[in-house]
């Protein structure tokens, strides 16, 4: 819709607005602008370059912004730098393997729910709604998403306590608010990530302080 | 000139492993010296990147998104082919290597196909290690279901986003390098120049997508994974930013582009709904597993609900013309039938260019529950698309141009003609020849980024002395003066038509005259008009803003120009391949069954085709292709 | 100290010093209920409890340093993530958070206003008369105070505000508290959340019930 709103805004000779968009079908998660008051607009598991215009009335007036966090800076119209999810993961938010020198495929079994409970966690496609819809700009449910899709595999769970920690002081100095349990990520994530892996990366945080071996806070202690 | 892809020669089994022994290293502490340009951070560019990095290079890498995470390759659905035989159920090696040569019809290199075919095990187990959630058994171990060209099942998956499971986890492996400070990453960043000294690849020229500031970065070696260029056609599945840019400018910095008009069609996507949509989205090739495709026997039957028209006046097409693949016909044939019957006029929906998908057969025998699990995500995608039930009304498809066979030429080290630029994934031509088997794409970006490239390119990097080049040499500051002229040039038109006019008008003439079926007429037609829209394009294109800012019509104009000039390219090679095989269907060569029918004789080779300056025609070069291992016969799915 | 910044780690401790109060309140909530047999069971469990003033007073500490965490941390969490969203939206719609939850740092600050009173009141009762005279044992006479000073509308109704205010937070409380330290999970997670409702009303209920039954001067409170 607003590659139309554009082409009259260029005929007319005016700027046309900046807005991310990549693929147009809900997986890149480039696409970003809260529609009226709600990230991506409040339509189950929909990314807003996957909202059509049917799902207003003739005449609606729409409000269209920005993501808006500090986390977030805008560059231009609705063009958001959401680097500081790039941060978070460079953070931790992987597994530490050499390509090659892997073992086979099927030399660890994951249990089927295992994988499903993982594959539910991955399938964030990183597009920063949940910290827009936060009132305190939280990151938490894409650090949980990340920290309990590694946390459940048995190949992630060897580096799980530096990771958690890690990422953790990373949301901070990225400056990204305190969950308080809103639950407003889950409600516009596009993908429906459950804010149950909150609660498992605070369980996950906390099994590291208590059980930690050796100094996973060496970086925050 | 005859070109010579290098490939090794003696049994096909142990090339890779004897190229590998034969291949120069570099020592460990000279790594760093070495600095190097990935473009590009899909599948290919990440996993290059991050290996590369890994391995003690320098490594800087450049993508267009705002994240390396968003590269094209996440919205691939169906799965990754591996020759794991996990399923014991007969597939080696040598089939994956049969399978992908013949679904290729036999326009690709032995030696390539063989090697991806032998590393596609590693992946698996990289992925897997990587923390990949692939679907799991019962059991606990991977799951594999069968994909369309293949008649064992070796396609892993990660429920319908395989394709983003794989990404994100070579993005985790970038990441990982990124904070290790081996790879310095550059998001928001397209390439517009390659620099060639000397007649090597020594830097590329960017223009920084946020501040619009126009630079060169100069290294040791340039590794080319900016993925393809089927947005060429109006409407295709390739994200709104895909294009032919940085592979368009290799290309004019010499590097030959081979075989352009070998480009796949995927049967099953949604169809456009109006005049204003700007991409269009597949949907799994799966779903023709229970689902019948038909139109209306009648054309006065079109513009009928579906339900109004009798069981009789229903014309199963693809089950009539293809009784034992029935609606399981391969991708290219089955995109044939479904534009045959549009053309009829016998197309249904709005825009008469669509067939039903029906699934009221397999409600009846599995049941509406049964089909919720196999499919349920896909419904869910299309009535979020069109708003329409599917289990209801009979689902809406139509082809769509999916994926570019073709790329920049390379030899079997993945070098193209230019030492030091290395081409990866979908930008090169290398092992799909003239069509690409389902789950075969994700396949190769990692194939070449993680198991190829890290090997190759030392044997590149050993014979040459790092750092040879800085940003501050000739080349370099010339490149930066073209860049800024080119922006400054489309800036200066101020003319009254938008790029996507543009775009849309070369991308309708592209799809009807270069499209699923070609013809000497249409592509005749197609060259004689394409230098008019590039004329009509520099007199009137509109492109606001200036150049120092944020300012994505411009870039936007950047890669419609490129688009049209190489389109050209695309039609000339479509015209000069005077035969049909794979995705390349030349209406004039096809059997009496509507199989496409390859002229061995004349057209066994690659058509590599090199810049000659602007205006002039450029010149052909051909690598023949040699078979040595499998026969050359007519690829037949019946 | 660099733990402390640690935004899970001060969280958790919001929740522990928050179970704390929680436990604090179920106790007294559990001791008035001795104010339904009338003056003597309320008076002599008043008395009882000063007879181990260590322990009286090892409590009272405890619950000071909690509640004192519990406002630090909240104030910090609070103060930084409203620095989190420098530009609000113009618009704005919430599909899922709750009044309660909005409001925490005000029914916090409220409540605690309402506890210093509530001390003022009848622990060091500062409200000028609301000392009464000593029962007939000699005890301090907590029932009367308690009657009297409910007979007044304007108090009673006062308390009932404040009980209903603290009723908002604890209904987000409870359940953030299970969250936070990670004792949620799918299955669990529609019962957290009607646990945190339930027990919420159930205290307004119980600390309610007192002020109205004065008020309508039934039972013990009668004459």
């Amino acid at each position: 819709m607003l590659d139309v709103v554009n082409e009259d805004l260029i005929r007319e000779g005016k700027e046309p607005i900046a807005f991310d968009h990549d693929c147009r079908e809900g997986i890149c998660g480039m696409c970003s602008a809260v529609i009226n008051g709600v990230p991506h607009g409040g339509f189950e598991r929909t990314t807003v370059c996957q909202l059509h215009m049917r799902k207003f009335k003739d005449g609606d007036t729409l409000y269209i912004e920005p993501w808006r966090a500090r986390a977030f800076p805008i560059l231009r119209d609705l063009v958001v730098d959401r680097g500081t999810l790039d941060r978070l993961i460079q953070a931790g938010g992987y597994i530490s393997c050499h390509t090659g020198g892997v073992p086979d495929g099927n030399a660890l079994p994951i249990s089927k729910g295992g994988a499903d409970y993982a594959m539910d966690a991955a399938q964030c496609i990183g597009c920063g709604a949940c910290v827009a819809a936060c009132p305190n700009g939280a990151a938490m449910l894409f650090v949980g998403a990340k920290v309990a899709h590694l946390a459940v595999l048995p190949q992630g769970q060897v580096e799980a306590p530096e990771r958690v920690a890690e990422m953790i002081q990373a949301m901070r100095d990225c400056g990204f608010g305190n969950c308080s349990n809103h639950y407003e990520c889950e409600a516009v994530c596009p993908k429906g990530i459950s804010v149950k892996f909150i609660a498992k990366l605070n369980r996950e945080f906390l099994k590291a302080l208590i059980l930690a071996k050796t100094g996973p806070f060496k970086s925050s202690d | 000139m005859i070109l010579d892809g290098k490939a090794p020669t003696g049994p096909i089994e142990t090339t890779w492993e004897r190229h590998r022994s034969d291949m120069k290293l570099v020592n460990p502490a000279n790594k760093r010296k070495y600095r190097i340009l990935v473009v590009g951070t899909g599948l290919a560019g990440a996993s290059a990147a991050a290996t590369l990095g890994e391995l003690g290079y320098n490594v800087e890498a450049f993508c267009y998104q705002d994240s390396p995470r968003r590269a094209h390759c996440i919205a691939a659905q169906g799965g990754i082919n591996a020759a794991k035989n996990y399923p014991n159920d007969g597939d080696s090696v040598f089939r994956l290597f049969y399978d992908t040569i013949k679904g290729g019809d036999f326009r690709a290199r032995e030696a390539d196909v063989w090697r991806l075919a032998q590393v596609s095990n590693n992946i698996i187990d990289q992925c897997v290690a990587q923390g990949v959630p692939f679907a799991r058994d019962y059991g606990g171990h991977l799951e594999t279901r069968s994909f369309g060209g293949a008649q064992v099942s070796r396609t892993f998956y990660a429920r319908g986003q395989t394709g983003q499971q794989l990404l994100l986890g070579a993005y985790s492996a970038l990441s990982r390098q990124i904070r290790a400070g081996t790879v310095k990453m550059y998001p928001r960043t397209e390439m517009l120049d390659l620099v060639v000294v000397n007649g090597e690849a020594k830097g590329i020229t960017l223009r920084d997508l946020i501040t619009g500031e126009v630079r060169c970065h100069a290294g040791d070696a340039v590794v080319l994974c900016s993925g393809g260029y089927v947005n060429v056609f109006h409407l295709s599945t390739n994200a709104m930013g895909c294009s032919v840019t940085a592979m368009w400018k290799a290309y004019k910095k010499g590097a030959f582009l081979a075989n352009p008009c070998y480009t796949q069609v995927h049967p099953t996507c949604i169809p456009q709904a109006g005049e204003y949509q700007s991409k269009l989205t597949l949907m799994s090739e799966s779903l023709r597993n229970d689902g019948r495709c038909w139109v209306p026997r009648k054309r006065e039957d079109v513009g009928k609900p579906p339900d109004a028209i009798p069981e009789d006046d229903r014309d199963y097409f693809l089950e009539r013309k293809y009784p034992s693949y029935g609606n399981l016909a391969p991708r290219d044939v089955a995109s044939r039938a479904v534009k045959e019957q549009c053309d009829d006029g016998r197309g249904v929906g709005p825009t008469g260019r669509g067939v039903y998908l029906d699934f009221k057969d397999a409600i009846r025998r599995l049941g509406e529950h049964e089909l919720r699990e196999r499919y349920g995500n896909l419904f869910e995608m299309y009535e979020r698309i069109t708003d329409e039930d599917a289990y209801k009304v009979p689902m809406r498809i139509y082809p769509a141009p999916h994926y570019a066979m073709g790329g920049l030429w390379v030899d079997y080290n993945l070098m193209s003609n230019i030492p030091g630029l290395f081409v990866l994934g979908e930008a090169n031509f290398s092992v799909h020849g003239a069509n690409r088997l389902g789950a075969s794409a994700l396949m190769q970006g990692l194939a070449d980024g993680y198991f190829v490239i890290p090997y190759t390119i030392a044997d590149y990097l050993a014979r040459t002395k790092p750092g040879k080049v800085t940003a501050s040499h000739p080349e370099c500051r010339k490149s930066i003066e073209d860049v800024k002229a080119q922006a400054k040039r489309l800036l200066s038109v101020r003319g009254d038509r938008s790029v996507t006019d543009f775009k849309r008008e070369l991308g309708n003439l592209m799809w009807h005259n270069c499209g699923m079926l070609r013809s000497n007429k249409s592509l005749s037609e197609a060259l004689s008009t394409i230098p008019a829209i590039k004329e009509e394009f520099w007199q009137r294109v509109r492109v606001p803003g200036t150049s120092a800012e944020f300012n994505p019509q411009l870039e936007n104009a950047g890669r419609a120009a490129d688009f049209i000039e190489f389109a050209e390219l695309l039609c000339r090679d479509a015209l000069h391949r005077d035969e049909s095989c794979g995705g390349h269907f030349r209406v004039e060569h096809q059997y009496e069954d509507g199989e496409a029918r390859r002229n061995d004789a004349r057209f066994c080779y690659s058509a590599a085709w090199e810049y000659k300056g602007e205006g002039a025609p450029p010149e052909l070069h051909k690598e023949p292709l040699r078979f040595e291992h499998v026969h050359l016969m007519v690829r037949s799915y019946k | 100290m660099q733990i402390l910044m640690n935004s899970v780690v001060r969280k958790t401790l919001m929740s522990l010093t928050g179970i704390a109060m929680l436990a604090f309140t179920t106790v007294h909530l559990l001791g008035n209920t001795l104010v339904f047999n009338g003056p003597d069971d309320i008076n002599a469990y008043s008395a009882g409890l000063h007879y181990l003033p260590t322990l009286l007073w090892a409590v009272r500490i405890g619950l000071a340093g909690a509640l004192a965490v519990h406002i630090f941390f909240g104030l910090m969490l609070t103060l930084e993530n409203w620095r989190t969203k420098p530009h609000k939206y113009a618009v704005k719609r919430m599909l899922k958070a709750s009044f309660a939850g909005e409001t925490m740092i005000w029914t916090g600050l409220l409540t605690l206003a309402f506890l210093v009173f509530h001390l003022l009141h009848f622990s060091f009762r500062l409200v000028p008369g609301s000392v009464p005279a000593p029962d007939f044992q000699g005890r301090f006479d907590i029932f009367s105070m308690v009657r009297d000073s409910f007979r007044s509308g304007p108090i009673s109704l006062g308390y009932l505000v404040a009980m209903a205010i603290l009723a908002l937070h604890l209904s987000h409380g409870i359940q953030g508290i299970l969250q936070t330290v990670g004792l949620n999970n799918e299955m669990s997670m529609p019962w957290v959340r009607r646990l945190g409702k339930g027990s919420a009303l159930f205290f307004f209920v119980g600390y309610g019930v007192i002020p109205l039954l004065v008020l309508a001067g039934v039972g013990v409170f009668a004459g």
